[in-house]
């Protein structure tokens, strides 16, 4: 394997294997639903909403008024027009492995998108030399009346392998996920529990053997121990030579397999060079204390879950970015669920200055959320965080939606930075731990010691 | 070294031979179907037509015996209220028998469609996430069927049996009314699917589309009281066509070239738009459904 990650590089080293030049993609969010405020008035739009919906519909498609020479009413009427790419261009060169990363809505998945042929780009062109496979979701097309064998060989072929690969590989791909799932191989997957079927999805994943490997945030899923053998699948994949363009909101794993990595924000690059670097200026954009986050990003998602906005409360209900060691504040999520989904919980890390985790809380700690699957509809979730409890420091929020060892929804990190104070700090200064909080002691004398003499 | 030099060619040489490039433009344009590309995904397509077959009766008592009792249920209403109450006439021949021969392609042509028109809504999951040719969605319903059709010939042979039919030569161009059946449904798909993705009026239109499409041919009653002059009119039904020729060919009944053809040439001229429609709109599909 060695030799062939040689030969590549000795064959040609400026081999292209991503080319993007001002590449644009243009998305329309659809028109906005008129209010009517009368009974004639919705009657009359009611009676005339099929030519309506056909013009609405009809518009979603069309990008008439999206070219650069359109003038300027035709700008004002494409207010719908949403650039999630704009003029991007970068190349990737072979046996690179290249990250990208960014805040949601970014532009991350349009990209990956558009290099899978998913979706066609609305400017620009790209250029890819080479077999390529992506992975934008791991058990794309998994069907749950399918054993686990024809689904490994269904996934597999969807992911662009032949079946005769998968012959060979078939016992690999059963090896890999374990041996709980090998026992259960011609059983339909229903039956499966949902971490056995992560980890069969993965490991036909895992055996993808393409030039180029375009990967989504998928690493992500699974229990600990089986994303450790992922991100080893991942990095013996770079090992061998061949390139891979992976977006992750997992810095570390960024920093460790990727050479490079491009900065995306708002549809534009924002920085591309060594990880190191752009994962560094990444992650210190942003000093300002924070209270309010909300989504830059509205819609539509093909995800379960979409969190609106998240706020850091004072003990009286106001935003707030400063708080008091001593009084207690609030942190309030904000999220559509748009799909029926079981065990889902979202939770809010936080992070002090040092990037350590301090600890995480789910909406789930309660019982009554524990295990249920969610009805569709807005969800707000406050949890009081304690006073006397973070020590007077500079913290992060970060908020994940995940389906505990199934997969991680959305990921949004660093969305709110605010200070504990030391008002109200009563305890000494430079203690250490990661939190300092004021506990309950009782302390009693219990009696006197004989032979030692009393000064009262 | 020289083993080391000879892997070192053969490596280089396949590289080169694999060179496959790929551009990615803004779409849209006519296009015709990429054979080479549906070539190199054939395995694919034959996994997703079992799919549809396997799954199709999954956690079903009876399984694939449905595709018998589906066709045989309507045969029976049929011959009761059509032959037996309302006492149609059908040119002489038994009304069972009559119902039957069309009833078959029929049943195969009306589940295929509805199959094939929601083929890009239900794998809407499947078509944001992952790139193989789209035509596979509509045409993967449409062959998977074929089984369910070729299960439901076995209702033939008792029937056949019972009033004493023998097949003559005729049965040889069965085929030719097999293939025109399936471009039928194909294209009914492949143009239902593509508007789906934007209308879903298509989904509540279906069933009564069908219905429609159903009492439009002659599958309950006969054609010949169709006078001439609106005979031409009336076999530009693609559906006329497959029907009088299964009714011909099983029967032995006369052929009637002049539904046959007009026939035949929409339903090719239907099969190709339809095939060029798909592929005009292919590529947002992705971005509209």
């Amino acid at each position: 394997m060695q030799m062939s990650s040689k030969g590549k590089y000795f064959m040609d080293s400026r081999d292209i294997a991503i080319q993007v030049k001002n590449m644009s993609k243009c998305y329309r969010i659809g028109l906005k639903e008129e209010i009517r405020d009368s009974f004639g008035s919705a009657l009359l739009a009611f009676i005339k909403s099929p030519l309506n919906n056909y013009r609405k519909f009809r518009s979603l498609y069309k990008f008439d008024d999206m070219r650069p020479d359109a003038n300027e009413e035709s700008e004002k009427s494409s207010s719908d027009l949403i650039w999630a790419l704009n003029d991007i261009s970068f190349d990737i060169k072979q046996g690179e492995v290249f990250g990208v990363i960014g805040n949601n809505g970014a532009g991350k998945t349009t990209l990956l998108k558009i290099l899978s042929k998913i979706t066609n780009p609305s400017k620009g062109y790209a250029k890819i030399i080479g077999r390529v496979a992506s992975l934008l979701e791991v058990g794309t097309g998994f069907h749950h009346e399918l054993t686990g064998r024809e689904n490994i060989y269904l996934n597999g072929t969807i992911l662009g392998m032949s079946k005769k690969e998968i012959d060979l590989k078939f016992d690999d791909i059963v090896e890999f996920a374990g041996a709980e799932v090998g026992k259960f191989i011609d059983t339909p997957v229903k039956r499966y529990s949902s971490g056995m079927e992560v980890r069969l999805a993965f490991s036909v994943a895992a055996h993808l053997e393409p030039e180029i490997l375009l990967v989504d945030e998928v690493l992500a899923v699974g229990d600990a121990a089986f994303q450790k053998k992922c991100i080893g699948k991942m990095r013996s994949v770079a090992h061998e030579g061949r390139t891979v363009l992976f977006v992750s909101h997992n810095m570390g794993a960024i920093t460790q397999l990727c050479g490079r990595a491009l900065w995306l924000e708002k549809g534009q690059i924002k920085q591309c060079g060594p990880s190191s670097e752009v994962v560094a200026s990444y992650l210190s954009h942003d000093t300002e204390g924070k209270a309010i986050w909300s989504n830059p990003f509205a819609g539509p998602t093909d995800k379960e879950v979409l969190t609106r906005s998240v706020r850091l409360l004072s003990k009286d209900n106001q935003p707030t970015h400063i708080t008091a060691f001593d009084s207690s504040f609030k942190v309030e999520l904000v999220y559509d669920v748009l799909e029926p989904i079981r065990d889902l919980s979202v939770v809010f890390q936080l992070i002090n200055s040092q990037g350590t985790l301090v600890f995480e809380a789910m909406d789930t700690d309660v019982p009554e959320w524990k295990g249920h699957t969610r009805v569709p509809g807005k969800y707000l979730a406050v949890c009081e965080v304690p006073g006397n409890l973070l020590k007077p420091d500079r913290y992060y929020v970060s908020v994940v939606s995940f389906v505990e060892n199934v997969k991680i929804i959305e990921v949004y990190q660093g969305v709110l930075t605010f200070d504990v104070s030391e008002m109200g700090y009563t305890l000494n200064l430079g203690r250490r731990g990661v939190v300092s909080p004021v506990l309950e002691w009782q302390v009693t004398r219990t009696g006197r010691i004989d032979g030692l003499a009393e000064n009262e | 070294m020289s083993i080391k030099a000879s892997f070192f060619s053969r490596l280089t040489s396949s590289n080169l031979e694999s060179k496959l490039v790929t551009v990615i433009k803004p779409g849209s344009g006519w296009q015709f179907v990429d054979f080479n590309e549906l070539r190199e995904y054939r395995d694919l397509f034959f996994f997703l037509v079992w799919r549809d077959i396997k799954v199709l009766y999954a956690q079903t008592i009876l399984g694939f015996s449905w595709a018998l009792l589906q066709p045989l249920a309507q045969i029976v209403i049929f011959t009761i209220i059509f032959g037996k109450v309302a006492k149609i006439a059908t040119d002489g021949i038994p009304y069972m028998l009559f119902s039957t021969v069309a009833i078959i392609p029929w049943t195969y042509m009306s589940q295929a469609m509805s199959g094939s028109s929601q083929s890009l809504v239900t794998n809407q999951r499947m078509l944001k996430k992952i790139y193989f040719p789209r035509l596979i969605f509509p045409m993967a319903p449409v062959l998977a069927r074929l089984v369910d059709f070729g299960i439901s010939l076995i209702i033939l042979l008792p029937v056949l049996i019972w009033y004493d039919i023998m097949p003559t030569w005729k049965i040889l161009l069965l085929p030719v009314f097999v293939i025109q059946m399936i471009c039928v449904a194909a294209g009914f798909g492949m143009w239902s699917s593509t508007l789906a993705v934007r209308f879903r009026d298509v989904k509540h239109a279906m069933p009564f589309v069908t219905r429609m499409l159903m009492y439009s041919a002659p599958i309950v009653y006969s054609a010949s009281p169709i006078s001439e002059k609106y005979r031409l009119l009336y076999s530009l039904n693609p559906i006329v066509g497959v029907i009088e020729g299964f009714r011909s060919c099983v029967l032995n009944t006369p052929l009637v070239w002049s539904y046959i053809w007009p026939s035949i040439l929409v339903s090719i001229i239907f099969f190709v738009s339809g095939i060029l429609y798909f592929k005009r709109m292919e590529w947002l599909f992705a971005d509209v459904v």
